[in-house]
């Protein structure tokens, strides 16, 4: 943490702020002239763009800006709709995901995922939803499952409220404990990064703070890369903040200075709710 | 007079509703009324006596129907299942589209020409009317039901399903089996049982491959009674008495079609529920 403030000042000295940074130590996710298509389609164009460990990175801009397609290519999810494809690279700690050789089911499980809509599954209880991702890989150790369980409910923040309950199905939570249980669900794994699309759109506001709070917690242990269409949510939660528009990396910088004093027109035009 | 109309059409709908009920009510009535009678511990144990003189029962056409559906499981099933995931995981591409396509035709096959290919691939190749023809009739009939269900429920389980399950770092056969055939269960069994129930009661294939038989099962390469066939030569009799027993068999055989159609409602409800809660 103080690691992180001490940053916060240096990066704050350089003119408020910060140009697309180049290898820093504790970047955790850096992507190198990343781009997307769907199709004959590019919806992301050379996006040099970079996650730092135990932080929360947030993307926004307008619809349809290639914010959800990002995050996508962080973890190769892109790659499984039909006639999507990548180029240029994702370094996850020193090592570039898209290299030949990369199996993409080990990627996922270092960098996992929740999405817009809480997706737990249906016919699940709340305890196997969380122990999924372990059991289906293999773990069989019950012992082992229940301390992931507990473990995960715990750091996102259901665990008092679903401990009772845990062989209740996990679709007859709230929707707001249906996105956090998809979040312990994705923790229970031990990813080391955590990518968010959107998490809160489909919530309220108080089951949206609920899980900001938790964002800010599993910060410490986790790094976060958070889309949001939401420019308070974005201010609220995040230490660094990226701009897309169009495909393109309008603005990257922390997030305090991106948001008090953004570079670009653009970036200023779109906080200030000209357009977007 | 809008009101008017409101009602009529309701009346219509009503009074449509219930002639369309007519059939099955008296079907039911008529097999109850002359079949409920003969039903007793001998009539459903015994072979079938000596033709002309009362006594004996169907024993042997129970058996047969129950080993018959069983072997048809156990190659139907697994196969209409796995074409079901193929075709909804992996089918969309023209392979999948052909195979689809051929799946709809075969579906929509008269099962007497299944029969008669079935007579002259094993019957005639083998010398021998026996059980294992009668099961690969039964399983052609089957198969396209149960592989188009399976596709059907298959599709309705949300992408962002596949998607939690993808992004936990689960390998893509394990999610199809372990997580979207899960949510997709009742569905799929719904498709089976249906499929079962519907080949429960075929007869004209059996014609051309397990014949029937006075006797009760000797091996899966010979003959083999089974209701449906049984019905048909007892009904055929002039008989008083064979007709009775004609009856009390058609009688069975509804009974048995109507227990897996209550599988098919208990599996279904608990679909129902589980969907109305998640509202």
């Amino acid at each position: 943490m103080t690691l992180l403030q001490t940053e916060k000042k240096q990066s704050l000295s350089s003119e408020g702020v910060v140009q697309p940074l180049k290898t820093l130590e504790n970047s955790k996710v850096r992507t190198e002239d990343l781009n997307a298509w769907y199709g004959n389609n590019q919806v992301l164009k050379k996006l040099n763009i970079e996650a730092r460990e135990h932080s929360v990175t947030a993307i926004i801009g307008p619809s349809g800006c290639g914010k959800s397609t990002f995050i996508r290519c962080l973890n190769r999810m892109h790659e499984l709709v039909p006639k999507a494809k990548t180029s240029g690279g994702v370094i996850l700690d020193g090592s570039d995901i898209y290299a030949n050789g990369v199996d993409p089911v080990t990627i996922r499980r270092r960098v996992g995922m929740v999405f817009q809509k809480p997706n737990p599954f249906p016919t699940m209880s709340v305890y196997d939803n969380v122990a999924a991702g372990l059991k289906l890989n293999g773990e069989r150790n019950h012992a082992v499952l229940d301390r992931a369980v507990q473990r995960s409910l715990e750091l996102a923040f259901l665990w008092d409220e679903v401990k009772g309950d845990l062989d209740k199905s996990g679709a007859s939570l709230s929707g707001g404990q249906q996105q956090r249980l998809c979040i312990a669900r994705a923790l229970a794994v031990e990813p080391e990064v955590i990518l968010m699309d959107e998490p809160c759109s489909a919530l309220d506001p108080i089951a949206t703070a609920k899980i900001e709070e938790l964002i800010a917690s599993i910060k410490e242990n986790y790094t976060v890369v958070i889309v949001t269409h939401n420019m308070q949510q974005a201010a609220r939660v995040s230490d660094f903040t990226a701009f897309l528009y169009l495909g393109q990396l309008i603005e990257y910088g922390e997030t305090t200075s991106l948001f008090e004093n953004p570079a670009e027109e653009l970036t200023e035009r779109y906080l200030t709710g000209k357009f977007g | 007079m809008r009101r008017f109309k409101d009602r009529l059409a309701l009346w219509l709908g009503a009074l449509c509703a219930v002639l369309a009920m007519i059939p099955l009510i008296s079907i039911l009535y008529e097999v109850v009324k002359n079949g409920a009678s003969t039903i007793n511990v001998d009539f459903l144990t015994a072979a079938p006596g000596v033709i002309g003189q009362p006594g004996g029962g169907i024993g042997p056409a129970i058996q047969g129907t129950l080993i018959l559906v069983g072997l048809t499981i156990i190659i139907g099933v697994p196969l209409g299942v796995l074409s079901g995931i193929y075709l909804s995981e992996f089918g969309d591409n023209p392979v999948g589209r052909t195979i689809r396509f051929l799946n709809d035709v075969l579906a929509e096959f008269p099962s007497v020409v299944i029969g008669v290919v079935i007579f002259t691939l094993i019957v005639l190749t083998l010398r021998s009317f026996s059980v294992v023809a009668g099961a690969f009739a039964l399983s052609i009939i089957m198969l396209p039901v149960v592989t188009r269900s399976t596709e059907e429920s298959l599709k309705l389980v949300p992408n962002s399903i596949r998607d939690a399950s993808m992004a936990l770092g689960i390998r893509r056969w394990r999610t199809t089996l372990s997580v979207v055939l899960t949510t997709a269960k009742s569905g799929v069994v719904t498709g089976i049982l249906l499929a079962i129930a519907r080949v429960a009661g075929e007869s004209a294939p059996l014609v051309f491959t397990i014949l029937g038989s006075q006797y009760f099962f000797s091996g899966l390469s010979s003959p083999m009674d089974a209701l449906p066939l049984r019905i048909y030569r007892l009904a055929l009799l002039p008989y008083p008495y064979a007709q009775a027993q004609g009856w009390g068999a058609a009688l069975v055989l509804i009974l048995m079609v109507l227990v897996v159609n209550i599988g098919v409602r208990l599996a279904t409800r608990g679909r129902l529920y589980s969907k109305r809660s998640r509202a």
